[in-house]
């Protein structure tokens, strides 16, 4: 069972969470100009790396709110959270705020 | 149950250093490598084969699944390929020459909602049409099947009937891969272990060999096998897969004598259970719900199913867990495999089997043999290929394959 340190209410057991994939995967600006292989690429092609990910959880049993997370997949460790917002938390995952900077 | 599995040499494969070059080179020493390459020899006439394995031989999940084996799938091309792999397990001990325990006492998949029944009977009759053996039973029916699962109206989920395939069963799975790699290595396949691949040495639009860490080895064409990790791999040939990779716990118990002679699935309540030959019960579930290569999951998973299992089987409420494990299973969007041509040329990839490529085995590799041989898929995975998020051709088996087995 993962610890998961929620930003708005600090560590939480995983089983209160729910998991929702790769972080900040926007919707098409312009969905009329993509082709089939584009539409292909934004529905079922998602990053799925060994090592650290920037991904999406929901506290649904607690604040029931989304959030990033930056997680190693091998260790599951998480390496940091913050709230939700634009700034793509994978951009460089390494750098990004520390769980306890997070909980702000 | 309850025979001893059959003794076997201390030698089953030669350990052979690679050649510079070979006609094919398979990537992953799992269930779905050793087939594609028992499949290119013996009917294909190729036999100048490698198979490349990063650690040992059915190291992953081949050796880690619960070894059920069905055909009760919902669509037409799922039953294709399911059944047509069923079909050839039936076949196989004879033509490996093994005897690796395959079992058919019988599959029941338990409805416990009127969505359930519904979705059931659908499937039911939509096997039938497919011609997979396929029943619906009542409770009482289940019962007799199965003597020792709760049929009673007193627990959360009551029972409502099951679907029941009496072809379904089990086999042992670490045996089916020394049966594959021996009859593999007679052929003059090479098995190679501890040699991962690191990368790909392509000319153009054409992969021609693999960098691996036991040397460059040329290849006139490379099947990737490499069951969780087939984004890895498939990336460093420049090859996107839409593919998410999970954990997958399973669990065994104590050894008792034989008291539960059929498998029992439950998609609802989420836990599958059989008895080993050995003796020993054999429980799994779903799937941890984040992507994660730690070959474990979390432990609430296993108490939950656990606790599923208690409320069928009564009477497993004093057996112990004696050990528990996970691999990495590689999921997609529809339940489906993908057994396919790449934008790569020479490339060809056969991953997605997700929670339930065991029994796919024998039908993954005599299609992906086809596929590698001819440069075109196998009639039976031509609905299977990487094109079909593209054209929207899914074929949804989330009710098939709901709970992961
Ligand atoms: C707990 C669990 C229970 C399951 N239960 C069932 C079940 O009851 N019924 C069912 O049908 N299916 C089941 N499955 C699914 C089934 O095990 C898999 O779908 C199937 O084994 C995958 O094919 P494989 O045997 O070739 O995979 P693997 O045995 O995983 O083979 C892939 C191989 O590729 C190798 N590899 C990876 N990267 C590289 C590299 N860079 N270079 C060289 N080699 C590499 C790996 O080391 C591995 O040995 C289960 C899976 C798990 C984990
Ligand atoms: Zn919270």
């Amino acid at each position: 069972m993962m610890l998961i340190p929620c930003p708005h209410c600090g560590p939480r057991n995983e089983t209160e969470f729910a998991y929702g994939g790769q972080a900040h995967v926007s919707y098409p600006e312009d969905p009329h100009a993509l082709d089939d292989a584009a539409w292909a690429r934004h529905l079922f092609y998602r990053e799925n790396p060994k090592g650290l990910f920037a991904e999406r959880w929901v506290h649904s049993a607690g604040c029931r709110r989304w959030f990033n997370a930056v997680r190693n997949t091998i260790t599951y460790e998480v390496q940091s959270v913050e709230p939700i917002g634009p700034r793509p938390p994978g951009g460089r995952p390494a750098e990004s705020t520390t769980s306890e900077g997070g909980h702000a | 149950m309850a025979v001893p599995p059959p003794e076997h040499p201390e030698f089953l494969w030669r350990n052979p250093e690679p050649k510079s070059s070979y006609d094919v080179v398979i990537v992953g020493g799992g269930g779905h490598g050793l087939t594609t390459a028992y499949y290119l020899a013996a009917h294909h006439g190729i036999t100048n084969v490698a198979v490349v394995e990063r650690g040992w031989l059915a190291g992953g999940n081949m050796a880690r699944n619960t070894a059920i084996i069905r055909s009760n799938y919902l669509w037409d091309e799922s039953a294709a390929i399911y059944e047509q792999s069923l079909k050839l397990w039936e076949q196989l001990p004879e033509e490996l020459d093994y005897d690796f325990l395959f079992s058919q006492r019988g599959v029941l998949n338990l409805a416990h909602t009127l969505g359930d029944v519904r979705e059931s009977r659908r499937r039911v009759e939509a096997n039938r049409l497919n011609g997979v053996d396929a029943e619906w039973l009542t409770p009482e029916e289940v019962e007799e099947v199965c003597p020792i699962i709760n049929t009673g109206d007193d627990i959360r989920y009551p029972i409502m009937g099951a679907t029941y395939q009496p072809r379904a069963g089990i086999a042992k799975h670490d045996h089916v891969a020394w049966a594959l790699a021996r009859r593999c290595d007679e052929l003059g396949v090479d098995l190679i272990q501890n040699c991962e691949v690191t990368g790909f040495v392509k000319d153009g639009e054409r992969v021609v060999g693999v960098e691996t860490t036991q040397g460059r080895i040329h290849a006139g064409k490379v099947g990737l096998a490499a069951a969780g990790h087939s984004s890895q791999v498939a990336e460093m040939a420049g090859v996107q897969l839409p593919i998410q990779s999970h954990p997958l716990q399973a669990l065994v118990s104590e050894l008792f004598e034989p008291v539960h002679p059929t498998v029992v699935m439950s998609n609802h309540v989420h836990v599958y259970v059989s008895q080993a030959h050995k003796g020993e019960l054999v429980l799994g579930a779903g799937i941890d719900q984040y992507v994660g290569y730690g070959q474990r999951g979390g432990f609430h998973v296993i108490e939950d199913q656990m606790a599923a299992a208690v409320e069928l089987f009564p009477m497993f409420g004093r057996a112990h867990v004696l050990r528990t494990w996970g691999g990495v299973v590689d999921t997609t969007l529809d339940a489906s495999p993908i057994i396919s041509k790449t934008p790569v040329d020479q490339l060809y990839v056969n991953c997605g089997w997700g929670t339930g490529g065991f029994k796919g085995t024998p039908a993954s590799g005599m299609t992906f043999a086809h596929t590698i041989a001819h440069d075109e898929p196998h009639p039976l995975n031509v609905p299977f290929s990487l094109e079909r998020f593209e054209t929207g051709f899914l074929i949804d088996e989330h009710g098939a394959a709901g709970v992961a087995h």
